[in-house]
Parts: C-alpha cells; structure tokens; sequence
C-alpha cells in the first residue's frame, strides 16, 4: 500500500525560519506544506498591501522558498504546499519563481490557488442575499460593512488538486483551510473521491495535528519538564496511506518527543464540538480518535472519520476598529505590585486630566497572577513586577496621547520603576475579526499554473 | 472492591492526573483535558463538569460552557464561550488568545477520590 510523507515546518507567520530547511535535511519527504495564516493574518496582510500593491503576501514564506531553492535536486520528488501568498498570491509566487529561475529551475511549474478573496464583489453578495451575519453574534453585517479590511472564503483541497494535477511543484495560495494543505496532496497522490468522507476525515486530522507545527513535537506540551528537551526541535511529518491510515512521525535526532500524550494535546488544540470539525473538504470527526505508540516518536492516529462537507465555506472577515496599544514598564522594591497598580491608574487619571479618554483600559500588574486575574491565586509579594497597561479608542491621537503618558512616570511616579529601555510603543490599527458563512456554490477556486519562467 | 487508599500529603491538583491545551476561536476558547490513565477519564467525567468549570473560571466571565467527550483519547474538550474579552483582535489581555487557560485549569484543586493513585502521571516524556 502507498504511504506519503507529508512534513509541515511551519505553524504561523513568525515560525522558526531554519526548520523548512532542516526538515528537508533530516527526512525524505513527499510534500511539505508551510502554513502562515492565522485569523488576522489577512487583515494585516490587506493594510499591507493597500499601502503597496506588490506586497500583502508573508515575507517569511518567501525567504524560506529562497533558501530551498538549493535543496530541490537532491528531493525529486519534494513538492511544497503554501498557504503563505496571502492576500497577495501572485506576488508572491512570482518572487519565488525568480529565484527558482535564477537557480537554474525555471522549467518548474509554480501554481497560485485564489479565488478566497471575497472584498472586490462584497457589494454583489450582500444585494444577492448573502447577510454575512457574524456566526457568533447572529448580528447581520451591515453596519460594519463601510469598514471592512478583509473578506476571506476559506477554501479547501481542490483548488490543491487542480494544480498538482497540473504538474505544479509548488503550490501557493491564498486563505485555503489549514487542514487542507494536507488533505490536497493525499487527495491528488491517491485518486480519493471527494465523497470519500471517511479518507477525507483522517487526512484532515493529520492536517491538523501537523498544521501548528512544533505543538505536536513537544512545543507547549503542558506535562513540559527538563526531560524533554526542546533545543532542535524536530517538526512533524504525517505518513498518509491509501487506505485513510495515519502516522505521526519526526525526523530521527531531532529535539522533542512524538508520543500519545503530546499528540492528544494537539488533537484537541482549537476545536470546538470534535465530532464536526468543519472544513470545506468534510465534515470530519475527531471524537472518537484514539492514538497508538507505534515505537519512540511514531503515533498512529486511528477510527477517524467524516461527514458530507458542510453546506457554506467559512469567511474570515475583519473591520477597522480604531487603535490599541500597550506600554509596559518594570516596578521594584517593596510593595511592588501596590505601586505598579498605582502608577498604572496615575497614567489613566493624568490623561483624563488633560482631557483624553479612552473607550477601553485595561491595567496588569505581570507576576501577581493578573494574566488570569481572580483565576490565578493573586500573589503580591514580588519584589519586582511588570506592569502593563492597554487601550483601545476610536482616535488615532488619543491613543499616541496615551503612550507619551509613560516616560513621566520615571520623575513623577513612585519609587522603583525602571525598564524604559526599550522604544516607545506604537499606536497600532485594529482588525476586528468578523466570523460568518457563504454558501459553496458563490466560491470556487482559481487555479493559475505556469513554469517558474513565466511568472 | 479497590483497596482503600490512603488520601495524599499534599491536596490533589487537575494537573496531577491530566495535561491539557486551550486555544482561541475568535471570542471563544477551548481547553481540552486529557486524563493520563482511564481511573482519570472516568474521575473527570464524574468531577468536571461544565458547572464545575465555569464556576471556577468565573472571574472571566464566560457566557457559556460546552463539554464535548473524546473517549478514544481519554479526555474532555471545553468550549468557554465569549471568554477572551474581544480575543485576538480586540482583546487588551496579555494572554489575548487564551494560551494560558489550560495551565490555569490545571492548577484547579480537586478532592482526591479513593483510588486517586491510579490516576497519576506517568512519568513525562516518553511513554509507551
């Protein structure tokens, strides 16, 4: 029976930059999948490029391209799978396929998957009956539709499949549902049908548990000890069969562990009700999953299965929603937490006095159990404590008001505060994030795929 | 019959007898808690309810709790609706996403039951 190894060596925007490279060192692999795209990353990713039409792809996608480039003669058979294009897939591909031809492999075909980016017709869906109602809220999406940033339908593996169908050895897309970097390439290499529930279920869990990366290596294991090192951590590869069977696996002396504790930890990462983990390729179900230490670092992932795929896609949305941001500084000696709390309350009463207020605050004094507070038992006998204060408004200028409040503490506040060392922090926009629904017939794929030379 | 078991010197913690993991959706979080033995499944299916845990995570303010089995692993999956204060995008929290929910669950105190010794830790790290 055919097996394919899928390796996936990155888990957000911001992942290791070496690990793409030395999984590709450290194993044989089928596919690596690279994946970048949290829930705001678009939004980000659109302010990007509003600014410069060429950009609003993730940089880092790019740069770990770049240096695969070299790698590729000695992995034949390696094909790459990313969702790292963004709001910008073109771009990015073609920056991709100019090293690739300044490398010498021009004649390798490079895919962009869109067809995700919804904002361009809007308009036409909302006149054509779609309400777009926050799935959270039920709120229809009228009055924040003027401050829309981004509008992304999550696709699934087809638009994948198109491609590798068409010879591509890359793949880049937009918003494409994490799991499905996975589930394409199973789907493509196998020949599954795609009402082939039960297969799509259990690649769509190997895409998840994969999907973060290092999370099912040992990275935040919450049974976490000195007798699990960390240091080279190895990234994960999925061993997909034709039969829907799967292994979890890392490269040989790598950092890290793969055992049945670590991988149910990821398993149950970000999910809701775990018999319907919807995604556009299957209704999957996670719920009666069970894990199997095959040898060290080798777990077998068995009983999951799916449903039909889910009427409508998932949109990611997200709306201007004014500024935040967040200053922090250190306070020591005795009676730190006490003074920490007072000086945070001092930058809100000054500001009030000279007339700015914010919509919303928010002070923590770090060390005294303020990241949960009332949840964490409160401890305030540090000596030293950090202390942060946030806050979101409407005007641009009240919240650059609201960091300059900072620096006067140092002459003008209690004893004991320091840790001004770094950069005055900046005013930062925000993307309020907008979860909601369309129906699958409105959305298709683009699929696009040329050599690398004429990109 | 089990044997009685004498209770422990020190009072018992979640984290003693399952790990977990939360993570963000949107507004919403989810922990899942993964019992290390099947003395430790069965326990928090008894102990851990959806009351018990929006009680303790009360100070957060969920609107909802939902507990979701997952027996093949041993473990219940918790969806803490509307918890994160506005969640990634607007949250003004440190931990906007929720990462430190589970590690905080864990720390929940629980009254040892009888045979509270089956359902201990294995040692971390490599198992099976």
């Amino acid at each position: 029976m055919r097996t394919i190894r899928v390796g996936n060596a990155a888990g957000f925007w911001g992942d290791n930059l070496d690990a793409p490279r030395r999984l590709v060192e450290g194993s044989q692999l089928d596919y690596l999948t690279l994946e970048y795209l949290a829930e705001l990353t678009l939004s980000i990713l659109a302010h990007q490029r509003s600014k410069n039409p060429d950009v609003g792809y993730v940089p880092d996608c790019v740069t770990v391209l770049e240096g695969l480039v070299s790698h590729l003669p000695a992995q034949p058979r390696l094909k790459i799978v990313t969702n790292g294009g963004g709001m910008n897939p073109v771009a990015c591909a073609r920056k991709i396929a100019a090293a690739l031809t300044a490398g010498g492999h021009g004649s390798l075909r490079v895919a962009v998957v869109s067809g995700d980016d919804l904002l361009p017709c809007i308009d036409d869906f909302l006149t054509g009956g779609e309400p777009f109602a926050n799935f959270d809220t039920g709120t229809p999406l009228g009055p924040v539709r003027e401050r829309l940033a981004s509008a992304n339908a999550y696709l699934g593996a087809a638009g994948i499949v198109e491609a590798l169908g068409q010879g591509a050895r890359i793949v880049v897309t937009g918003r494409v549902a994490d799991a499905s970097l996975t589930v394409g390439p199973a789907q493509y290499e196998f020949g599954w049908s795609p009402d082939d529930w039960q297969r799509l279920g259990a690649a769509t869990v190997a895409g998840h548990l994969i999907e973060c990366g290092a999370q099912v290596t040992g990275g935040m294991f919450s049974g976490w000890s000195d007798a699990l090192p960390l240091h080279e951590l190895g990234y994960p590869i999925a061993e997909l069969s034709e039969d829907g069977s799967i292994v979890i696996t890392k490269p040989a002396g790598t950092g890290g562990a793969v055992t049945v504790a670590i991988v149910a930890e990821q398993l149950v990462y970000e999910i809701g009700d775990p018999a319907h983990y919807l995604t556009p390729d299957v209704d999957a179900d996670f719920s009666k999953v069970e894990l199997r230490q095959e040898c060290p670092d080798r777990v077998a992932v068995v009983n999951a299965t799916g449903r039909p795929a889910p009427p409508r896609y998932k949109v990611s949305m997200a709306y201007r929603d004014g500024y935040m941001a967040s200053g922090t500084l250190v306070v020591c000696g005795a009676h730190a937490a006490r003074k920490a709390r007072a000086a945070g309350n001092l930058i809100l009463s000054r500001l009030k006095e000279a007339g700015v207020v914010l919509a919303r605050t928010n002070i923590e004094c770090l060390g005294t159990g303020d990241t949960l507070p009332g949840v964490w038992a409160r401890h305030d006998e540090a000596l030293e404590v950090v202390l942060r204060v946030s806050v979101h408004d409407p005007s641009r200028d009240a919240v650059e008001r609201f960091v300059r409040e900072f620096a006067p503490l140092a002459g003008s506040g209690p004893p004991g505060v320091t840790g001004y060392t770094g950069p005055r922090s900046k005013p930062y926009p925000v993307f309020a994030y907008w979860p909601t629904t369309i129906a699958r017939e409105c959305v298709a794929p683009v699929v696009d795929v040329r050599p690398a030379s004429e990109w | 019959m089990p044997k009685p078991t004498p209770p422990p010197d020190q009072p018992l913690r979640l984290a003693d007898i399952a790990h977990a993991r939360s993570g963000d959706k949107g507004n919403h979080a989810n922990v899942g808690v993964i019992a290390y033995t099947p003395a430790g499944y069965e326990f928090l299916g008894r102990y851990l309810s959806e009351t018990r845990l929006a009680e303790y995570l009360l100070p957060l303010r969920p609107t909802q709790v939902e507990r979701f089995a997952m027996p093949g692993i041993g473990a219940y999956n918790f969806v803490l609706h509307d918890i994160l204060a506005g969640g990634a995008s607007r949250s003004l929290r440190t931990d906007s996403q929720g990462k430190v929910l589970a590690l905080a669950v864990l720390e929940m105190p629980i009254a040892a039951p009888a045979n509270w010794r089956e359902m201990l830790s294995p040692p971390v790290g490599r198992e099976g």
